[in-house]
């Protein structure tokens, strides 16, 4: 079992050291993206908890995202009773009030599975963001809520973009570590064990209602510090900052990363983020290959360019990133242990 | 007074009525076997004493008190344990973490150590479950129940799908079992060698109703079983 943990903390400190030096090497610009990136780490995490490690489907993520973004944007503007919350104090409040809603949505859960669940999490992702307009004195209707601009605390000299970059990057290592753990413990087994066959972890002595709700709400939790984060970053929230296709990329960044590899989960953030913002980069590559030509500055042609990589890449790694790593990584130590 | 009371139990789905006011019983120490062609309810009798489903009537009782108080995963905690038909072992996990979740509701972790070495499957500890061969994947899922140190288990065909030899061994492996934890266990099995082989006694049943109850020999001399099975009992 010892001989098992080297692997993974040594690709922690990887991450860890590329993550605290990678500014130093990349424009403003480059690492309020990067930032953005760290986000979606963030809800991915959340939701290989809930899909990848309990074996729960859920379409409406996007919507945790956007309660985690609202409470973070009401407590700074409005306030708590007339007391406004700096913006960093609202992001463990904006995961405990998403980590509470996914609690509630965890419970109709319990009844439902696979496609039903999946259909009832959409209609979450779908209505949800557009409560705001209804209760627009609560959450600014369609113009939603302006945050002050996000500005290093401390008299710290560093941009806007870079204190974002660290602040997320920071949460979001925590936040992995603290997934590792609930996952190689006793609570992550409970959750593989329903994912894997529920009358067996029924008979095991593991509540499924305790065990499904509590997926829910801990995914949720990581949902709503993402939005949260997401909302600090870009200084703004309105319905739609949160769209329903938001939900949709996080299922495909979870697939990319490889459902229950924690690790995968920063190659799937990265794939959505660049896709969603890059793909006419993705679209003059392919105009080097003979015989094609995708015109970048056409619409339409960036979806089609998304389209058309994800299914490359799901063709090529049915089981994502993390399967990837895991077969490498089989092929090297098999190879070891033969040799000796 | 038996360990397993199971009192008048019905059970129907829909038109089928797979258990029609049955009765047995299992005495601590015991080895029971519950046997009939197939359709005749025990799968389903396992099914209602692990709590997976609630019967339309009757009670079951263990160690005297109703099991119905009890919530299905919270049957494990008053001592019951169980294998399935098929196996059904948490396949994307390691053989030391199926067994783990055997002891989920037990304290520390060197319970499910022991239980590898009892069942001598301490070479494959960290070997994902679904990598193994079947008879090793039954014994990995009777290590599981084990784990949870239970009174009494249910052992659900625990011979379909392994050879002639690993039966045998089988046999020898759950007498042995029964004695050094001091189980008593009931046995859903179609392999007759095996039953009539262990088992102290044997409750037998056909189209939900029990025909027959006895002595492995006593059971096998009874007419009406024989005509249930249309065969010779080995």
């Amino acid at each position: 079992m010892r001989a098992r943990l080297w692997p993974e903390l040594s690709a922690f400190a990887a991450v860890a050291v590329v993550v605290a030096l990678l500014p130093r090497f990349v424009s403003d610009f480059r690492a309020r993206e990067l930032a953005i990136v760290g986000m979606y780490f963030i809800a991915l995490l959340g939701l290989s908890i809930l899909t990848g490690f309990n074996g729960q489907i859920s379409l409406g993520h996007g919507a945790f995202m956007a309660i985690g973004g609202y409470t973070t944007a009401i407590l700074s503007v409005d306030g708590f009773f007339g007391h406004q919350l700096r913006d960093l104090w609202t992001i463990p409040i904006a995961g405990l009030v998403a980590g509470i809603a996914g609690l509630v949505v965890g419970i109709p859960a319990l009844r439902l599975s696979g496609l039903y669940l999946a259909l009832i999490t959409f209609g979450i992702a779908v209505s949800f963001p557009q409560l705001p307009k209804e209760f627009d004195h609560f959450f600014g209707g369609t113009t939603g809520k302006i945050l002050d601009l996000a500005k290093p605390p401390f008299g710290l000299g560093t941009t806007t973009n870079n204190w974002i970059y660290y602040l997320t990057w920071g949460i979001a290592l925590v936040l992995l570590v603290a997934a590792w753990l609930l996952v190689r413990g006793k609570t992550g087994r409970a959750f593989k064990a329903i994912r894997d066959s529920e009358v067996a972890a029924v008979s095991a002595g593991i509540s499924l209602p305790r065990y499904k709700t509590l997926a829910f709400g801990i995914s949720a939790f990581y949902a709503g510090v993402a939005g949260s984060l997401y909302a600090i970053a870009n200084a703004y929230v309105n319905p739609d900052v949160f769209p329903i296709i938001l939900s949709v990329y996080l299922v495909v960044g979870l697939a990319v990363g490889g459902l229950d590899s924690l690790f995968g989960m920063i190659a799937g953030a990265a794939l959505i983020y660049f896709l969603q913002n890059h793909a006419d980069t993705v679209a003059r590559w392919i105009n080097h290959l003979p015989a094609l030509s995708l015109d970048p500055k056409q619409p339409g042609i960036p979806s089609v360019v998304f389209g058309i990589v994800l299914i490359v890449v799901m063709v090529l790694l049915p089981t994502g990133a993390g399967g990837l790593v895991r077969k490498l990584f089989g092929l090297l130590t098999s190879r070891l242990y033969t040799r000796s | 007074m038996p360990l397993l009371e199971v009192e008048n139990v019905s059970m129907r789905f829909g038109g089928i009525v797979a258990l029609d006011a049955v009765s047995f019983d299992a005495a601590a120490g015991e080895i029971v076997g519950l046997i009939g062609p197939n359709g005749a309810g025990k799968t389903t009798a396992f099914n209602v004493i692990t709590r997976l489903y609630t019967p339309d009537e009757g009670d079951v009782r263990f160690d005297g008190e109703s099991l119905f108080g009890t919530s299905p995963s919270g049957v494990i905690r008053r001592g019951i344990a169980r294998t399935f038909q098929n196996v059904e072992l948490f396949s994307g996990m390691s053989v030391i973490d199926n067994v783990r979740v055997g002891g989920h509701l037990r304290q520390g972790d060197q319970s499910a150590d022991d239980v590898l070495f009892y069942m001598n499957l301490h070479s494959v500890r960290d070997r994902p479950v679904s990598d193994l061969p079947y008879g090793t994947q039954k014994r990995v899922e009777l290590a599981r129940a084990l784990a949870s140190g239970p009174q009494f288990l249910l052992l659900d065909e625990p011979a379909g799908g392994l050879s002639h030899e690993e039966v045998e061994q089988l046999g020898v492996f759950i007498r042995r079992m029964r004695d050094d934890f001091e189980l008593t266990i009931l046995l859903v099995e179609h392999h007759m060698g095996l039953v009539m082989g262990i088992a102290d006694r044997v409750h037998v049943l056909d189209f939900g109703k029990r025909i027959a109850e006895g002595t492995p020999a006593e059971v096998q001399a009874n007419t009406s079983v024989i005509e249930a099975y249309l065969g010779v009992p080995t």
